[in-house]
Order: C-alpha cells, then sequence, then structure tokens
C-alpha cells in the first residue's frame, strides 16, 4: 500500500456523551492526505464535538480515531504530542491578547520546537505574508480587525507545520465584510493539498474546497458525500432541508 | 518643637535601623503572603472538596479577626505549644497568614480573568499545561492583578507597625521610645512619618514602573525607538564608509 492512500485520518465508530447527554452516536469518517472535509449541520448536532475529538481536546468515550498509523484514543500518543500535528482555528480566534501578531505565530514555534528568536521571526514574518498581512506583525489583536485575527490565528496554526487543519466556524464570528478575507486564505491552503476539516455553514466555500462533505444532525451522521454527489443534489431529503434552510 | 532635632532624629541610627526593619517586615510579609495566596487560591480552584473546605476556613478565620489579635496570638499563644519563636519571626508570619487571605482572592480574579479559550488554543499548540501557565496565563493575569497588589504593598507596610506590640524594634518602636526618654513626640513622630511617607512614595514609584514594564504595548514603544535608533545608526555608518 503506498504512503498516500494509508487515511491521514480514520474515525471509526465514536461515541461521547456530555453526563447523560450522548452528543455523538457512532460516528465514522475517512480523510485522506491533501483532501478538505466540511461538516455541515443544525447547531448542537455535536460537530465540533467531533472535531475536537481528533486532537483530544474533547477525547471519545469509545471507539478508534486513527491519525497516521497511530491509534489516538487508546492514550498511545500524549495529548500535547499529537496536538503539535494538527492546527486548529476558533470561532473567537484566541489570539493571545498580551502579544503581538508576530509574536502570537512566534510563541509555539519557540516553547515548543525551540526555534531560536530569529528564525521564529523570520518564519513569523513569512507566514504573515502568506494569509496577507505583511505590514501588521507588530499590531496587538485588538487593534486589528475580526477577519485579521483570524487570519493571524490561521498563521500561528500553520507555524507549527501541521499534517492536519480544523477550523471550528472560523466566521461565525465575523461581520460578513470580513468572511471572504478568511475563505479565500483557507481556500487557498486546501488548494495547496493542505488536509482540512472544516465546520461551517459557508456552501460557497465548500463548493470551492471540500472533496467531501458529512451531514450531522443530533450528534449522528446522516450524510457523508463527495462533494460533486452532494453539489449534483444526490442527497437525503432531510439534507436538502437543511441545505434549503441556510441558503434561505 | 525643633526641626533640627527632627532631622537628627531621621539621621540617627536607631531611627534608620527602624526603617529597615519596618522595610524587611513588610517585604517578607509580603513575598511569604503571596506565596500563601498562591496556595489558597488553587485550593479554592481544587477540583476536591477538601480543598476548597481548607481554603474557606483559612479566609474566614483570617478575614474575620483583627491582624493586631492575630499578631498577639501568634507571639503568646505559640510559646504555650512549646514553639518559640523570635518576635520577629512571629511578626512576620502573622502578617504573612493574614496577608495570604486578601492575596488568595486577589490572585485568583487575576487567573479566572484569563478566558479558558486562551488555555485551549495553547493546548491546541501542543503546549504542556506548565508552558500554557507560564507563557500565556501568568503574563496576563499578572497585569490584572498589579494594581490590587500594588494597594496591598502599601497597606501591607503600613500595618507592619502594629509589631511594635510585640516588641520588634521597628520604626514607630523606636520613634515611641525615643519620644518617651526625652518628650519630644513631635520630632519623633515626625521623623517616623518622613521614612512612612519615603517608603510608601518607594512603593508607588515601583509599582508605576512595574505596571509600565507590564504594559505590551509599551514595550513595543521601547523595542520600535531601539530599533529606530538603529537604524539612524547604521544609517550614519555607511556615509562614513
Amino acid at each position: 500500500m503506498s504512503h498516500s492512500q494509508k487515511p491521514l485520518l480514520e474515525v471509526i465508530g465514536i461515541d461521547k456523551a456530555f453526563g447523560r447527554q450522548p452528543v455523538l452516536k457512532n460516528c465514522s469518517l475517512t480523510l485522506r492526505r491533501g483532501e478538505t472535509l466540511v461538516l455541515i449541520g443544525p447547531s448542537g448536532s455535536g460537530k465540533s464535538t467531533l472535531l475536537r475529538c481528533v486532537n483530544l481536546l474533547s477525547p471519545a468515550d469509545s471507539g478508534d480515531v486513527f491519525f497516521g498509523r497511530q491509534n489516538i484514543s487508546r492514550g498511545e500518543v500524549p495529548p500535547h504530542q499529537l496536538r503539535q500535528r494538527i492546527g486548529m482555528v476558533f470561532q473567537n480566534y484566541e489570539l493571545f491578547s498580551h502579544l503581538t501578531a508576530a509574536e502570537n505565530i512566534m510563541l509555539a514555534p519557540m516553547t515548543v520546537l525551540g526555534l531560536n528568536r530569529t528564525e521564529a521571526r523570520k518564519q513569523a514574518e513569512n507566514l504573515l505574508a502568506k494569509v496577507r498581512l505583511n505590514d501588521r506583525g507588530d499590531h496587538f489583536p485588538d487593534e486589528l480587525s475580526g477577519g485579521q485575527q483570524q487570519r493571524v490565528a490561521i498563521a500561528r496554526a500553520l507555524a507549527m507545520k501541521p499534517e492536519l487543519m480544523l477550523y471550528d466556524e472560523p466566521t461565525s464570528a465575523l461581520d460578513p465584510e470580513m468572511i471572504r478575507e478568511v475563505l479565500d486564505v483557507m481556500a487557498e491552503l486546501s488548494a495547496e493539498g493542505m488536509t482540512s476539516m472544516v465546520v461551517t455553514h459557508e456552501m460557497g466555500f465548500a463548493r470551492r474546497a471540500a472533496n467531501q462533505i458529512l451531514f450531522m444532525e443530533e450528534g449522528e451522521i446522516l450524510e457523508n458525500a463527495s462533494a460533486s454527489d452532494f453539489f449534483s443534489g444526490q442527497v437525503s431529503e432531510r439534507a436538502r432541508r437543511f441545505l434549503d434552510q441556510i441558503l434561505h | 518643637m525643633s526641626l533640627a532635632l527632627m532631622w537628627q532624629y531621621v539621621i540617627s541610627p536607631a531611627f534608620l535601623q527602624g526603617a529597615w526593619m519596618t522595610l524587611l517586615i513588610t517585604v517578607s510579609a509580603l513575598l511569604c503572603g503571596v506565596v500563601m495566596g498562591l496556595i489558597l487560591a488553587l485550593l479554592q480552584e481544587a477540583p476536591f472538596r477538601a480543598g476548597r473546605v481548607v481554603a474557606f476556613i483559612y479566609l474566614w478565620l483570617f478575614r474575620g479577626t483583627p491582624v493586631l489579635f492575630q499578631i498577639i496570638f501568634v507571639y503568646n499563644v505559640l510559646p504555650g505549644f512549646g514553639i518559640s519563636l523570635p518576635a520577629f519571626t512571629c511578626a512576620v508570619l502573622a502578617l504573612s497568614l493574614n496577608e495570604g487571605a486578601y492575596m488568595a482572592e486577589i490572585l485568583r480574579s487575576g487567573l479566572q480573568a484569563v478566558k479558558s479559550g486562551q488555555r485551549t488554543a495553547g493546548m491546541a499548540l501542543g503546549m504542556t499545561p506548565v508552558q500554557i501557565m507560564r507563557k500565556i496565563v501568568l503574563p496576563q493575569a499578572a497585569r490584572i492583578v498589579l494594581p490590587p497588589m500594588g494597594n496591598q504593598m502599601i497597606s501591607m507596610l503600613k500595618s507592619s507597625a502594629l509589631v511594635s506590640v510585640i516588641a520588634v524594634q521597628e520604626l514607630l518602636l523606636i520613634a515611641n521610645q525615643t519620644a518617651s526618654a526625652s518628650f519630644r513626640y513631635f520630632e519623633a513622630l515626625c521623623a517616623a512619618g518622613i521614612y512612612y511617607l519615603l517608603l510608601t512614595s518607594i512603593f508607588m514609584l515601583f509599582q508605576a514602573w512595574l505596571e509600565r514594564s507590564l504594559d505590551p504595548k509599551q514595550r513595543r514603544r521601547r523595542w520600535q525607538r531601539t530599533a529606530s535608533a538603529g537604524v539612524t545608526q547604521s544609517g550614519s555608518q555607511r556615509e562614513i564608509s
């Protein structure tokens, strides 16, 4: 079996409950290297929880999650080591407010990977250029717009050279005119072959960048379709109704 | 009333010694108080019930009784249990235990003010809990707790006068002893007052300096200034060559 055929991420039958409330029921998915998966579904359907099972911010109760060749749901890998290989972007950006944009990007490479300041600064400047914020390195988060902050957050995650990027509703907190600039950066990364898993309601992005689309409701994956099948209308009645709702 | 005598008192070795003792008690009690407060703050957040109960009882005891009472209690009751400590140690012990109760509240509010999302972001980057604490939580909490900590510093300096009741040779006791020997109350007490004002002023300057140096935007302004100075320097060097 060649390297590229082995999926980067394989989730097999995971369950999770918060107290007595089940939030994930027997969820499975496969994500190959270089592909982009978009997760859609009504709020409270377990999309974010599924995302957080992948980097163990909220581990599954049962089932298996394989990342590369390792089974990460069995405590074989220390969570912080796994997370060094998986980038994550949050709805509320969560930039470190006491650090400048460049320092936000430099922090993890310096403390975790041991890069020196000069190397880290150089890398930060390259990444800022990549997210089209060349001249904003010395700005603090509260001096940047929401869209700019989210792009810094993407650069911060990329600084660890992740094999997989997780986006948890990255544009939900943004004003409409800023959504585009963030989605453009994400679509560009996907096009360059960054394996990505995206929770979003932006169907335009899904059409542009997704290879695979998952529809979730009440903790279950109801639909797992290739993007081409999905957008040619080969979807279940329930998924179609949801799409009608979010597309108005 | 004689200003010359007052000045003489100010520069006398006894008063200098007393001021030094006051400063020593204040700084030691503050440092121990911060450590005590940090332990209590963590106990209050502890996932096990026993920790929270211990912290609650501690706060209830030490905020519910006068500091003066606590000082006298430590000094007079501990020897009954076979623990004889020098007066200075008793003073620092009592003041630190009391300070811990107040510091706990300040530190806890500082740690809580750093939103949990910031910690999660650190975790998602693969940082360990210790790295997250050092690089993300503490720098942000420090800025929040600094102003109330400054108040505690100054109020501790003033509380240190209370330990004169257990015969620690600090500023107030020296002033009182000098005055009762010479009946020059005005001069002796003014000399002590001058030292207190001097010490509180130093504390206030220290606090202002600390607040400035912890403000990230001030930090940026400073290195931008050095960077631009560097640029002009290299520019003029280029002209020379």
